[in-house]
């Protein structure tokens, strides 16, 4: 045997408080970070869908599409929207991830320590953002090509929007898959909701003179709130006449009142966080 | 004060008691085996003083909190090594101890020197930067042993710790326990379905359809089932059978004669038998003599046969 008779480390009860929980945070976060630069493939894979999105649909669609943009290009019009639902894919998989953890029994680590389960499910929330975002730093980065002038406030404003954006999405993946035991179930579930929620928040096509029933449906959609403050930063700094943005960036109105940007971003706030109590409530029902 | 004080412990899911009033001690630094068949309320009696289940009725300390209202401080105090393996296989081995460091809020200038001391306790600290997924599973687990040490528990529950191992692994899982029993103020409960290992307990207790059938030393629950059995090669059988009398009986092994104190008649059976004796060996009643007597089951047996099916789904439920 190698070990060699030591001093016991003097027997050392760790401290309660609110420090403890923010060291646990702090730790599942750091944890999903290592983990996802590890598996690099994964993290660059996902990015391949809002470039096909952006640079072939987009170029593509394009050329059925000019006039109809105006003076602007179709992908420069997507933008905004590709950026803010490339987050969608990486925020709700960061939410499976827990289930991954069940099921390698890595949670059962986790719930057992003497933390708020709050706090586990808090990092798991801000792991999935602080992701996401960085993910969105790399779209965020292509904006010269597609013609939108990134200032360092724009690219500010568009990461804290999409911090916010992602933070609550993972909310909305952990209240899903809380309860969820195995890997293969969720797959199937998200598959059904990923996609309906993406094409609903129209992040792919302007708000203005939607049929009522899809207008009706993209303002029931919470992603919706997330998308349209992208894009109204991103069209604050581009250079088109009125005609054209009150085609392309209409204002989101409830009955015909103009929801304010600043509501938006609180409406995401607030739905992150009662997804996240309702998540942390599935948690404790289910251990 | 004991480590693991346990008072009229009930246990209910729906009709089905699982743990019918249970009382027991665990003294500080004792190394106690918990033993039961599948189903008897022994999982479901670990679950409850780890915090990890609640108890419809009674009482239990672990490290002197209370499991019910004083759950962190239960948490805070204790190691946990599951049968299932809980590492995070994608990490390294270091990576997965500072995870548990910074969960359970350990000083972060003890953290280091700590981690270096449990991993060569279990000696992996060579390994401490490799994936947990390149580790065998008695590294894997002598890494779960480490980490449930990383805070300085009071008390280390260990959930069969040798479970699906090899005869050699094992044995090297013991030796770090013993190890670890010199090094540490520490308490050790555990389970185990080897009645080999239960023997290196302090103390034992088997449990019974949800309540305590038995709890002493392994020696004292030996000699409460039966007496010990000398068996002895002579040179002359028959002359020694003669002597010996009715107690003795000869067997394809040589003579076997059932006492109550084996250790204290074979001196005197030396000078009184007259026969030129070749070899003696003493045997005592087993654990699993104890097993079976306690539960009317042997420990194998019970393993196999589940004896209560609804009860089981119960506990498999989380």
């Amino acid at each position: 045997m190698t070990s060699t008779t030591r001093e016991v480390a003097a027997v050392v009860v760790p401290q309660k408080g609110l420090g403890g929980d923010l060291r646990a945070i702090k730790i599942v976060v750091q944890r999903d970070l290592i983990r996802t630069f590890q598996d690099r493939l994964r993290f660059v894979s996902v990015l391949v869908q809002p470039l096909l999105f952006l640079f072939v649909l987009g170029a593509g669609l394009g050329t059925l599409t000019k006039g109809a943009t105006g003076s602007l290009d179709l992908q420069t019009f997507m933008f905004p929207g590709i950026l803010a639902t490339s987050t969608l894919f990486t925020a709700i998989f960061s939410a499976v991830s827990i289930v991954w953890d069940r099921e390698f029994g890595f949670l059962r680590e986790m719930l057992v320590a003497p933390v708020r389960r709050s706090s586990i499910i808090l990092g798991k929330a801000l792991a999935g953002a602080t992701l996401a975002t960085i993910q969105g730093v790399v779209v965020l980065a292509l904006a010269p090509l597609v013609d939108v002038p990134l200032t360092v406030g724009l690219a500010a404003t568009l990461m804290a929007e999409v911090f916010l954006l992602s933070f609550m999405l993972t909310a909305f993946g952990l209240a899903i898959v809380a309860r969820i035991k195995q890997v293969q179930t969720v797959m199937g579930l998200l598959q059904v909701l990923l996609l309906p929620l993406s094409f609903l928040s129209g992040a792919l096509f302007p708000l203005s003179n939607l049929p009522s029933w899809l207008s009706i449906a993209v303002k029931l959609n919470p992603l919706t709130y997330g998308v349209q403050p992208v894009r109204t930063a991103v069209f604050d700094h581009l250079d088109v006449t009125p005609e054209v943005r009150a085609r392309l960036n209409p204002p989101l109105t409830w009955d015909g009142w103009i929801v304010p940007t600043w509501l938006q971003l609180v409406l995401v706030a607030v739905i992150g966080i009662v997804l996240l109590g309702i998540a942390v409530r599935q948690f404790q029902k289910v251990e | 004060m004991a480590a693991v004080e346990v008072r009229g412990l009930r246990k209910s899911y729906g009709d089905i008691e699982a743990v019918r009033g249970v009382d027991f001690d665990v003294q500080a630094g004792e190394t106690f085996g918990f033993l039961g068949p599948n189903g008897a309320g022994k999982s479901t009696t670990i679950k409850i003083l780890c915090t990890l289940a609640k108890a419809n009725g009674g009482s239990a300390k672990v490290a002197g909190y209370d499991v019910t209202t004083q759950r962190d401080d239960v948490r805070r105090h204790i190691g946990l090594v599951f049968q299932d393996t809980t590492l995070d296989s994608y990490l390294s081995a270091e990576m997965n101890l500072k995870f548990h460091a910074e969960l359970y809020g350990m000083p972060r200038e003890v953290v280091g020197p700590r981690l270096e001391q449990v991993m060569r306790m279990v000696g992996l600290w060579e390994r401490r930067a490799s994936k947990v997924q390149t580790f065998s599973g008695g590294m894997k687990r002598r890494l779960e042993i480490a980490r449930g040490l990383m805070h300085s528990p009071r008390v280390l529950f260990l959930d069969e710790p040798t479970v699906g191992l090899d005869p050699q692994t094992r044995a090297s899982i013991w030796e770090y326990i013993h190890e670890l029993r010199k090094q540490e103020e520490i308490t050790i409960f555990l389970t185990t379905h080897y009645m080999d290992e239960a023997e290196q307990c302090d103390r034992i207790a088997i449990m019974d359809e949800g309540a305590l059938v038995a709890l002493d030393t392994p020696a004292a629950l030996k000699a409460s089932v039966g007496t010990d059995r000398v068996t002895i090669q002579t040179e002359d059988n028959e002359a020694a059978l003669a002597k010996l009398g009715e107690e003795a009986v000869l067997t394809s092994e040589g003579i076997v004669i059932s006492v109550e104190h084996g250790e204290s008649y074979v001196p005197q059976l030396f000078g009184s038998l007259g026969v030129p004796i070749t070899s003696v060996s003493i045997s005592r009643p087993s654990l699993d003599d104890v097993f079976l007597s306690f539960t009317g089951r042997t420990i194998r047996d019970s393993e196999q046969t589940p004896t209560m099916p609804a009860f089981m789904a119960a506990m498999g439920r989380r």
